[in-house]
């Protein structure tokens, strides 16, 4: 066992681990932090994607202790640092990648939303091709990625006050405007 | 309800649909975003122990004798079970129980399991295994399909359910419809040939897992990532021989499954038994090997078809040879077997059909049911077939599918009753969205564009076990508050069953889909449903869903309108209201409308159910493929070939689905483009390849090649709506039918390109490179071993 000082989501933690434990361990068996997900255990599906130092890594190949001295942040830390920092409802890629459909069956989506943040704290307006290349470590087998590269396009385009492409099954229409009145109103909390 | 009862395609309101039809949110979406979903791996119950599994390392062993006495002895270890302690077997099909949780006297397959290890955590486990002797006598093991077609001897199992099997076929299944013989004296074209389909798998990103725990009042309660609560229910209470009542299984979010969580799986049995032998919990995780060698993924299948057809592309018969390669148990592979031929009468018309189908046995991890069950193998056949065909009688193979369209409300070859059809509409969308008349045939040299079709089931009318119960219930509950909850026995794989079951909720009792809640999966809280699986979800539980809901608002117009002393007709419910349709001013929330009826009536819920209406052939194997509502789908695909690496990129595909009616159209593309996705990857890159030796040559996520979000093409979905008159508001499936095209359609798509048929697949460069080298034989070669120039092959075909 080893004990490791560890910066998670803001949080200072103090754990006791084996000492092989990779950091993906320690987060989901040592801290409940459950929200990154193990698919392979060898670094092939990017399910585990955590936020080290703002660079999205694999938290199963990265032993616990060497994370120590780093930032962490994991699924769970996305939506607490946007509403400490005013923002409402959760962090805009994750509401929408759900309003844009593309939580099928969300095992694969912590990573991939990591991979997507970090993308766009990196560079706010990425080309497509650009958001395809980032994304490419994260495996996904339920959207064919089509609703995973729309919604990411259409966080781009709200925070630049463009509009967004139309998906093929509504042509003309910008058909998350509903999903975006529904959800945010009601998922503000704080309240 | 409901195969008595119609409800319709309407709205229940005068003024249209308040929530069906929109792109809405998802009812879990936001919980799997901030990572608070929790799926079975994620539970940790105090005290609970690790299992790990021992598996063969032979594909066909008798076993001699199993020595766990070291692994008992190591620190840590709290129970080491083995075959003999979980003899009873078992399997999804009822017909077919030939599956030991833990392998009894023999192995059959290179990680069949042979022992397991309860442990204080996963390390221990895992030493522990090693720690086990296990002394095996081979056996012949069988690799070709084709050796275990014909050779007896030794038997991969020697009987199911007391009855002897024939050699190693696990089932043949012949059927013959109509004049076959007339069928190809009249034809003017006949094309033969043959086809093969090779294994691919699931793949969901979230491995298997399960969790169970025994109570001292004797109740096993199981967390299993499984599409099949109530038959995984069942299943452990035959193995376990503990009563159906004192189970109770709950199906956590799941993550993926795509037909790879819905036979009952081994860990099930394992855990459930050392938790009722150690009084701890117990979780088992497969790794992403053990989910490889679990399988149950397509099968194999190697098909020969002819097919007849008049010189104006009129088709008169089809007639299909097929082996398919079981692997090691029987799993779903009597309706495999059934499928594999059931399923291609439409959406063309042919008077005659035969077909002659073969599962056999063989020693390799045993197939089943993957997206497109049974009925993507030869869709793949048929339609390259009708691509042959076209080219032979110079026909856009667009205008061939057209001609031979079988209509709505009709009846198969088979004796399959179709209602809506909407497959002439998709196979509109597809031509105009390409541009296919403009470019099909006239793109450069290595560019193309494919198109196929097919047909797909909304569920079926064969229960998995025969008997007279609705195959969906589902149960309301209203509480004060104004919300209602809805308790429903599917499972939502994350194809969003449980969102489904909230909108049509907020639709017909008009409430605002927020103030529903779901409670799925949970077979002490809720009503049966048989499963996510056959694509029956939506059709079957959105169906009971509208039956519950009008019970419920019948009970609550009744008491409103004895309150208002007005007839009950005069009375609306509809967005978050009920109102007096003759005095609109009066009105009151549907809280205190709730509040009314409860206080008027009794505690305030409902029930519905839905059963299919008697349907199939009037013939031994008639109901399996029968169907209540089929899916149509065309797609068109472009690809750009390699001449020099033989490399297949496809740049765009168009989905045209027919899904009746589009519940949540957001959700409906969600399937479509992730069906297409898979199909197009089933072709280019994965292979479920197991070696000479039985081993499985990659079973990783890096050496099973599934698509990432660069290898991905753009994908267009195309809703179309046929309305069907059975379906929830005339909803059908949409999450396997939009598969089957893909595959089809980039070998069409890589002859227009390059004037080369494939048949075999998967297309891999290699097999490119060899049918072009094959094609250039007669051509004058440069230097470099590559024609000067290659003519371009629209000009044949579309001459």
């Amino acid at each position: 066992m080893r004990v490791l000082h560890l910066q998670i989501n803001g949080d200072a933690v103090e754990v006791a681990a084996p000492e092989h434990w990779t950091l993906l361990e320690v987060l989901r068996y040592t801290l409940g932090l459950t929200g990154s997900k193990q698919g392979c255990d060898k670094g092939d599906c990017g399910a585990c994607t955590v936020l080290v130092d703002g660079r999205p890594m694999l938290s199963c190949l990265m032993l616990g202790a060497l994370a120590e001295g780093r930032e962490i942040t994991t699924i769970e830390g996305l939506m607490p640092a946007w509403r400490q920092a005013g923002g409402e409802g959760a962090d805009p890629v994750q509401e929408a990648f759900d309003r844009c459909g593309a939580l099928q069956c969300g095992f694969c989506q912590p990573g991939m939303l990591l991979s997507a943040r970090a993308l766009l704290n990196e560079k706010p307006c990425p080309s497509r091709a650009e958001i395809r290349d980032a994304l490419a470590g994260n495996l996904c087998r339920c959207t064919g990625y089509t609703q995973i590269v729309q919604a990411v396009e259409l966080s781009i385009a709200e925070a630049t006050g463009a509009e967004p492409e139309s998906p093929a099954w509504a042509p003309g229409e910008n058909p998350w405007k509903e999903a975006e009145r529904a959800g945010l109103a009601r998922g503000k909390g704080k309240g | 309800m409901a195969a008595r009862d119609n409800h319709g395609i309407d709205a229940p309101w005068k003024g249209g649909f308040q929530v069906i039809g929109k792109a809405h949110r998802k009812s879990d979406g936001l919980a799997k975003a901030t990572g608070q979903a929790i799926y079975a791996d994620d539970l940790q119950l105090p005290g609970m122990l690790h299992a790990k599994i021992l598996r063969s390392p032979y594909a066909h062993a008798e076993i001699r004798s199993i020595d766990a006495s070291k692994a008992l002895a190591l620190e840590g270890v709290h129970a080491v079970i083995t075959g003999a302690d979980l003899p009873i077997q078992y399997g999804v099909i009822p017909w077919t129980p030939d599956e030991n949780a833990l392998a009894l006297h023999k192995v059959r397959f290179i990680g069949d399991e042979v022992a397991a290890v309860a442990a204080v955590d996963e390390d221990t486990a895992n030493a522990a295994v090693k720690l086990i002797e296990v002394e095996y006598e081979l056996l012949h093991a069988y690799q070709d399909p084709a050796e275990a077609l014909v050779r007896t001897e030794p038997q991969v199992h020697e009987e199911i359910r007391g009855k002897a099997v024939k050699g190693n076929i696990s089932k043949r299944v012949e059927l013959q419809f109509g004049d076959l013989k007339a069928a190809f004296e009249e034809a003017d074209a006949v094309v033969e040939d043959e086809y093969f389909f090779h294994g691919t798998t699931h793949t969901p990103i979230e491995p298997h897992c399960a969790v169970a725990q025994f109570t001292p009042d004797g109740v096993l309660t199981l967390w299993s990532a499984t599409q099949i609560t109530h038959y995984v229910q069942r299943a452990l209470s035959r193995v376990l021989e503990h009563p159906e009542s004192q189970i109770r299984v709950v199906q956590p979010c799941l993550g993926g499954a795509f037909g790879g969580k819905s036979d009952p799986f081994s860990l099930e049995f394992i855990v459930s038994k050392l938790a009722m032998i150690t009084d701890r919990p117990v979780k088992c995780l497969w790794t992403r090997e053990e989910v490889f060698y679990a399988h149950r993924g397509r099968h194999p299948m190697r098909m020969h078809y002819r097919t007849g057809a008049t010189k104006d592309g009129r088709l008169t018969g089809v007639d299909a040879k097929i082996l398919i390669d079981g692997g090691s148990y029987s799993s779903f592979g009597l309706v495999t077997t059934y499928y594999s031929g059931q399923l291609l009468t439409g959406p063309y018309d042919f008077p005659s059909y035969r077909f002659d189908s073969t599962r056999v046995f063989t020693n390799k991890p045993p197939c089943g049911p993957k997206r497109g069950h049974g009925s993507v193998q030869p869709r793949f056949a048929f339609e390259v077939q009708l691509d042959q065909l076209a080219q032979k009688l110079a026909l856009d193979p667009i205008e061939l599918r057209r001609r031979n369209f079988q209509g709505e409300n009709t009846k198969t070859v088979n004796g399959q009753r179709v209602t809506s059809n909407g497959f002439l509409s998709c196979l509109d969308a597809v031509e105009e969205a390409s541009t296919w008349k403009a470019r099909r045939g006239k793109l450069p040299f290595g560019r193309g564009l494919g198109v196929a079709g097919s047909m797909y089931i909304s569920g079926t009318n064969y229960p998995v076990y025969p008997n007279d119960m609705p195959q969906a219930g589902i149960q309301l509950k209203v509480d004060r508050s104004g919300l209602v909850t809805v308790f429903t026995g599917g499972n939502d794989i994350g194809q969003g069953s449980n969102s489904m079951v909230r909108y049509i909720v907020a639709e017909e009792l008009g409430l605002d889909p927020y103030d529903v809640r779901v409670v799925a999966a949970d077979t002490d809280l809720c009503p049966v449903d048989l499963g996510a699986y056959s694509s029956r979800v939506t059709f079957m539980v959105g169906n009971a869903t509208i039956d519950a809901c009008r019970k419920l608002r019948e009970t609550v117009v009744a008491a409103v309108a004895a309150e208002w002393e007005v007839p009950a007709a005069q009375v609306w419910m509809g967005l978050g209201e009920v109102f007096d349709v003759e005095q609109r001013d009066r009105r009151i929330s549907t809280r205190e409308a709730f509040h009314l009826a409860e206080a008027r009536s009794d505690t305030l819920g409902a029930t519905g159910s839905y059963n299919t209406p008697k349907l199939g052939g009037d013939y031994r194997g008639g109901t399996i493929g029968a169907s209540p509502a089929y899916s149509f789908t065309a797609h068109v695909v472009e690809v750009d070939v390699d001449t020099e690496t033989g490399r297949i990129t496809v740049s765009d595909c168009w989905v045209a689905h027919d899904c009746g009616r589009a519940l949540n159209p957001m959700l409906v593309a969600g399937q479509m483009e992730g069906s297409a996705y898979m199909g197009i990857a089933e072709a280019l890159m994965e292979e479920h390849d197991i070696n000479r030796f039985g081993l499985h040559q990659g079973p990783s996520l890096l050496d099973y090649r599934i698509p990432t979000s660069i290898d991905t093409p753009e994908l267009h979905a195309l809703i179309v709506e046929s309305l069907d008159p059975e379906g929830p508001y005339g909803a059908k499936e949409a999450g396997e039918g939009p598969l089957h095209p893909s595959i089809p359609a980039i070998s069409n798509a890589v002859f227009d390109a390059v004037g080369i048929r494939l048949t075999h697949l998967p297309f891999t460069p290699g097999k490119v490179l060899k049918a072009l080298d094959e094609q250039d034989t007669a051509a004058p070669r440069t230097a470099g071993g590559r024609p000067a120039s290659r003519p371009h092959v629209a000009e044949e075909h579309n001459a």
